[in-house]
């Protein structure tokens, strides 16, 4: 291998760590499934995410909710929320097999910010307290 | 011509005039931001009791004249609320939502 492709591999590299961001994905999953289901989904999700290189921060279960208006007429429906830092293109991956699985009712993916990221920080421990 | 004269003096026929002062309430204290007094920095769509202050009844976002938040914050809460409403954590119509 020349020299200058390995060098050039090397700078790639520090590309992608450089853009790696931190984002927060919140997603419905239906309320008709069983627990194992939603166990097993949230899994798959979960290690397709770290397959493609990302790092997970934290994960939450906020359980069985009630929505505010009807989704494919459902009226509740299990949130969950995911916070990892990937490179920006996985998450686009992400969401594409989001619209594919039907056993996603809403998801929405948010890049964080450094206040945001403060603040999830904040709210991580302020949970961890009161529970 | 006792009229004109009158009006030569500068008042006018139709103006009316209060043998006492009018009192009119006005709000003397100040509406202020309340993310730059206490210091928030990020809006939080997830928290959907928080977003309910700058929302009326029917869950539309009260524009920052009456709520007095500053307009970086405003942009800020109105990106907030949009997102909740998404999510279905907040309403996108509603009727006596308080």
């Amino acid at each position: 291998m020349p020299p200058s492709l390995a060098e050039g591999q090397g700078i790639n590299i520090n590309f992608n760590r450089f853009f790696m961001n931190h984002y927060e994905t919140v997603f419905i999953l239906n309320p008709v499934l069983s627990e194992d289901q939603i166990k097993e989904t949230v899994k798959k999700y979960e290690d397709l995410l770290v397959s493609k290189g990302a790092k997970m921060i934290s994960k939450e279960n906020w359980g069985l909710k009630k929505l505010a208006y009807p989704i494919q007429n459902k009226k509740s429906g299990f949130y969950h929320l995911f916070e990892y830092t990937v490179e920006g293109e996985v998450v686009h991956e992400l969401e594409t097999e989001f619209k594919r699985d039907e056993r996603f009712m809403r998801y929405l993916s948010v890049s964080l910010d450094k206040h945001a990221i403060a603040w999830a920080e904040k709210r991580r421990n302020r949970d961890k307290k009161s529970a | 011509m006792a009229t004109l004269q009158q009006q030569a003096k500068g008042k006018k026929d139709g103006e009316i005039r209060y043998l006492t002062p009018l009192n009119i309430d006005t709000n003397k204290t100040k509406k202020y931001c309340m993310f730059k007094r206490s210091g928030i920095k990020y809006v939080d769509y997830k928290d959907a009791d928080f977003l309910l202050k700058f929302v009326n009844e029917q869950g539309k976002i009260l524009p920052r004249r009456l709520t007095g938040t500053s307009l970086k914050y405003q942009r800020k809460v109105a990106v907030a609320v949009k997102r909740a409403r998404h999510l279905a954590l907040m309403p996108y119509v509603a009727d006596l939502l308080k």
